[in-house]
């Protein structure tokens, strides 16, 4: 009687295919859920990780086919006025309704191998020479619309500030918490600019305020809004899309 | 050749098997990570279902399509260089005569063409010629949108980087239209699914 009291109600042999199955759903599960959070925060090449370094090997093969492909004196086509796609559409990572207003004080950062540092006003900017231009904007999502831009030309900026026009990279930071990079020799094309007007007029926030990146070159997620820093520099910056699967050079 | 050599050729060729499952599965991924790259901006009023995209998003999407788009050009061009060389495009794919077509489709229609495993009638022919015209114009189109600066005589060629674009999906439903199509005729004549998979003799047009 005794005995029989002290029997647990049920043995570790009797449980066990249980606790195996209940410890392989939560396996199960937790990858599940790996895979649910991959996707929502976009990370997700696809589901196998052999697969994901094939593609990501493939991405970087183009990259260096666009480099191969892109040519400096290359320009991209330009535009009447009359071309001018209205009302232009607002693209970010985030809503119109969170646009993010100029911070005070704002000032261009510059960093990196370049000789001066010392940040930019935006009157400083404005007293750089200007270029306008009328282009066609395309997104990675396949629309484009035809905007027109007018700034500082990227490469009269890089040789006012000294940069190494050897470096491999120029990255650009954004108080929006974007950020992204382009190649040199894209940055050294004369019709990438730091745009302070769009339609004739400064940027307003949702553009971008009070300076952004216009490089009708390359798809439209390279051309960051709401610049506030400048890097040169031979390691690789990535970016917000890019550390995310878009393909680095981007290249139109 | 002989006549007897003839005779003993495979209905399709080991190079032209292999070259096309290979294009099979070099199409299939453009096709289905397409439709995912189309989802993101949809030019016309509908969605691709979700579960037939291939990529889970935007940026899997494009690099399955920045992939396989070496893939199938390699196929395409090898297909090209094989067809012309080995003779099998001036052999078994002349460009019909009109009349022969209406005949073979009227034929075809009444599900009274016959088919002889290695040899194309008129209305196989024009298909066959027209989804390779129809993959080296998605080729064109797709390198016009991909590279409308840098390739920009191309795409200004095909009329600029939206109508370029617009070709380039609907050159997608033609090729798909040919796939329903050819994978219907397969499933009405099975064995000739057996004669692209295993070397099978050719049939002289006279013994059927």
């Amino acid at each position: 009687m005794s005995n029989q009291r002290i029997k647990p109600a049920v043995t570790m042999a009797e449980i066990r295919p249980e606790l195996t199955r209940l410890r392989r759903r939560g396996l199960l599960r937790s990858a599940l859920s790996l895979g649910a959070l991959t996707l929502l925060t976009g990370c997700d090449l696809s589901t196998h990780s052999g697969v994901d370094a094939a593609l990501e090997a493939m991405l970087r093969f183009d990259d260096r086919v666009q480099a191969a492909l892109f040519s400096r004196q290359r320009l991209a086509p330009t535009y009447p006025a009359s071309a001018i796609t209205r009302p232009f559409r607002f693209n970010a990572y985030y809503a119109e309704w969170q646009v993010r207003l100029v911070p005070d004080n704002w000032a261009l950062h510059v960093g990196g191998r370049v000789a001066a540092r010392r940040p930019w006003t935006l009157p400083a900017l404005a007293a750089l020479p200007q270029q306008g231009q009328i282009t066609r904007h395309i997104c990675i999502e396949g629309w484009s619309q035809i905007g027109q831009w007018s700034g500082v030309p990227l490469g009269t900026f890089l040789r006012r500030v000294g940069a190494d026009l050897s470096a491999r990279y120029v990255a650009f930071k954004c108080f929006d918490g974007y950020s992204t990079s382009i190649d040199m020799a894209s940055a050294l094309q004369p019709q990438t600019i730091l745009a302070l007007d769009f339609e004739a007029k400064p940027l307003a926030p949702q553009w971008g305020a009070p300076l952004r990146l216009r490089i009708p070159t390359k798809l439209g997620f390279k051309s960051a809004k709401n610049l506030e820093a400048i890097e040169v520099t031979n390691k690789y910056p990535g970016g917000y899309w890019e550390d995310q699967g878009y393909d680095w050079f981007a290249g139109v | 050749m002989s006549r007897r050599e003839i005779l003993h050729r495979p209905a399709h060729p080991a190079a032209i098997r292999v070259m096309h499952w290979i294009g099979v599965y070099a199409m299939g991924c453009m096709i289905f990570s397409g439709w995912e790259i189309y989802n993101a901006s949809p030019s016309l009023p509908f969605l691709f279902p979700a579960w037939t995209g291939l990529g889970g998003w935007l940026g899997g999407a494009l690099a399955w399509h920045l992939s396989a788009m070496w893939l199938l050009f390699a196929d395409g061009i090898a297909y090209l260089a094989y067809g012309f060389a080995s003779g099998h495009f001036r052999r078994d794919l002349q460009p019909p005569r009109p009349a022969e077509v209406l005949h073979d489709l009227e034929a075809a229609l009444r599900f009274r063409l016959k088919v002889h495993m290695g040899h194309y009638n008129a209305v196989q022919r024009v298909l066959y010629i027209g989804v390779i015209v129809a993959i080296i114009l998605q080729a064109m189109t797709g390198l016009a949108i991909w590279k409308p600066v840098q390739f920009g005589w191309l795409t200004g060629l095909l009329f600029g980087y939206p109508i370029a674009r617009g070709i380039h999906l609907g050159t997608m439903f033609a090729i798909v239209g040919f796939v329903l199509v050819h994978v219907l005729m397969v499933a009405i004549h099975p064995r000739t699914l057996r004669s692209m998979i295993v070397a099978v003799p050719s049939e002289s047009e006279e013994s059927r």
